[in-house]
């Protein structure tokens, strides 16, 4: 019973999806960090190719992995690399899930802009994320209990924080999660004691940016490789893209649409 | 002949429209069932339950709800501190002691406040309570518990009071003139008299308004701080289960045992809300005749 549903409900979203393939139009789902140049470069293709239709959503990196897996989307957004579970979850509904890199992140630590510290080392930021500094006087400051911020656990951003920062050691439990980039400058910028850590696109004059080994959180160290927390982003899609998905990623990877990408607050691959 | 017909009818229209809403909530709950017992595949209902840890993506994953559950029911349990007597004491004062004229203008009003949207409380929570809270108390971070506790202790008031309101207001007006022609005073009346008869009433409404502050989702996942821990202090932060949901879901990847365990968190959730309706049936349906008896 429960097999029929599936398939059934599998057959509508196949039928839903060919006939949208069929009238020129192309969905996007995922990332809400890659949604920003995904919006930007689909109003300027559009603007181009008046007779396609490009629809638009986020969701999170996993639901845009999903939507490729289900068939749901043409373009899947991820600002993380697919996971091997993903991978073999795919393999068995026969769907190739096919990465493509569009834009690169930078992930700054940031304090609040009274705070002293304006250099910390990686080691001083995983041991503050482990729990083991946790006064600003030991890493430079004026006295007071550092107030730990992290993102939420599922977030991409974080995974980046685990993988880069904390090498998959746990964030201590007492850290104070917040669900998106935006919510981490408000808090920061709040609490004179706190750490938090965005994307470069979410650095504002409310919350300063911390250098890492000397080394500042901007466009051309990311680029050169002397920043230590850089990510890329990714479009998926289902086997090598053909037709409009096929031209709508190659509009992304384009000059035009790489000038785009750094309008929407990321850094271009080129 | 026709008339029947019509009438019959109309019967099976809504008998139609019923059992449609009716299978659709009981599907709904079929599909969390089957979405969140895998998970027991993986941990065991005991490591489930009682588990410390909250770590759901890492390689080798923990998935302990008990800091969660904790933080729902402190959040909760901190909100109905304020709100209970908040909320009846409102009612009391609506249905017994203010002029009519006044009664006319805070009943709207608190009514009203139920329709405020719980993410403008969260973000005035965020916004101005926090940087507050932080200044008052002195306290390092204005994201935590007693935060969370005062913005749900905001929503959960006009639920308690229009209903405590309702049921007080309908307690027969001969048994309070009973206790006047005793000699009791005004006060003795509504503490001894009006309260007991309509305790029903204010129960039910208690626990509506609780179970709306433990499903709440907006509100705690901008103010309570998200941190997964047992709280030891009101200004600790908590995580309470609707944030984690809301939170984790859109990234947990399609069936993985994250997803999974994030619908089992979905059934602790329903569970609790669940017993908190059944005792309200129950508490309403016992204390039934207290009120309607004389009439």
């Amino acid at each position: 019973m429960k097999h029929l549903i599936k398939s059934i409900i599998y057959l509508l979203f196949t039928a839903i999806t060919a006939s949208s393939l069929m009238a020129g139009e192309l969905t996007l789902k995922g990332s809400t960090t890659v949604l920003p140049i995904a919006q930007k470069c689909a109003e300027a293709y559009m603007a181009e190719n008046p007779d396609v239709k490009i629809t638009l959503s986020g969701g999170g990196s996993g639901n845009g992995i999903k939507a490729i897996i289900d068939g749901t989307a043409d373009i899947g957004n991820s600002s993380r690399f697919i996971k091997g579970k993903e991978v073999k979850l795919a393999q068995s509904k026969d769907i190739y899930p096919v990465p493509f890199r569009i834009a690169l992140d930078c992930i700054a630590p940031v304090v609040h802009p009274s705070s002293k510290v304006s250099n910390l080392t990686m080691d001083q930021l995983k041991n503050i994320y482990l729990g083991n500094i946790t006064n600003w006087k030991d890493v430079g400051g004026k006295d007071g209990k550092i107030v730990v911020i992290s993102r939420d656990s599922s977030s991409g951003t974080f995974e980046v924080w685990k993988k880069l920062v904390m090498h998959k050691k746990r964030v201590i439990p007492r850290a104070l999660t917040i669900p998106s980039n935006g919510a981490i400058v408000q808090a920061v910028a709040k609490t004179p004691n706190a750490i938090g850590y965005v994307g470069l696109g979410y650095l504002t004059k409310d919350i300063k940016a911390v250098l890492v080994n000397n080394v500042k959180p901007s466009e051309k160290n990311t680029l050169n490789g002397s920043f230590p927390i850089t990510r890329p982003m990714f479009m998926f899609t289902n086997n090598w893209p053909e037709g409009e998905t096929m031209s709508f990623i190659a509009f992304v990877l384009s000059k035009k649409g790489q000038a785009l990408v750094s309008e929407a607050g990321s850094i271009p691959i080129f | 002949m026709s008339q029947f017909n019509t009438e019959k009818g109309v019967q099976s229209i809504f008998l139609l429209i019923a059992l449609m809403s009716i299978t659709l909530l009981f599907l709904i709950m079929v599909f969390l069932f089957l979405e969140g017992l895998p998970i027991f595949h993986h941990v065991s209902v005991k490591e489930f339950i009682f588990g410390q840890y909250w770590y759901p993506t890492d390689d080798d994953p923990a998935f302990g709800v008990f800091p969660l559950v904790i933080g729902s029911f402190t959040v909760a349990a901190f909100a109905a501190v304020l709100a209970v007597p908040l909320g009846i004491m409102t009612a009391i004062y609506i249905a017994e002691i203010a002029d009519r004229r006044i009664a006319e203008i805070v009943k709207p009003i608190v009514e009203l406040m139920a329709s405020m949207p719980s993410v403008v409380i969260g973000f005035f929570g965020m916004v101005v309570v926090s940087p507050f809270l932080q200044q008052t108390f002195n306290i390092p971070v204005g994201l935590n518990l007693f935060n969370a506790g005062l913005m749900l202790a905001f929503m959960a008031i006009p639920t308690i009071c229009s209903i405590s309101e309702d049921a007080i207001f309908s307690v027969p007006s001969a048994i309070k003139e009973g206790s006047y022609a005793l000699g009791a005073t005004h006060l003795e009346t509504i503490i001894k008299i009006t309260i007991p008869a309509s305790l029903s009433g204010i129960s039910t409404g208690v626990i509506l308004g609780l179970s709306r502050a433990i499903g709440e989702t907006m509100v705690v996942l901008m103010v309570a701080g998200g941190a997964a821990i047992i709280p030891e202090s009101l200004f600790d932060p908590v995580r309470p289960m609707p944030s984690t949901i809301a939170a984790e879901m859109g990234e947990a990847p399609y069936h993985s045992e994250h997803y999974y365990a994030l619908f089992a968190v979905g059934i602790t959730l329903f569970a609790f809300t669940f017993l908190f309706n059944l005792a309200a049936d129950y508490i309403s349906y016992k204390y039934k005749q207290a009120g309607e008896g004389y009439s």
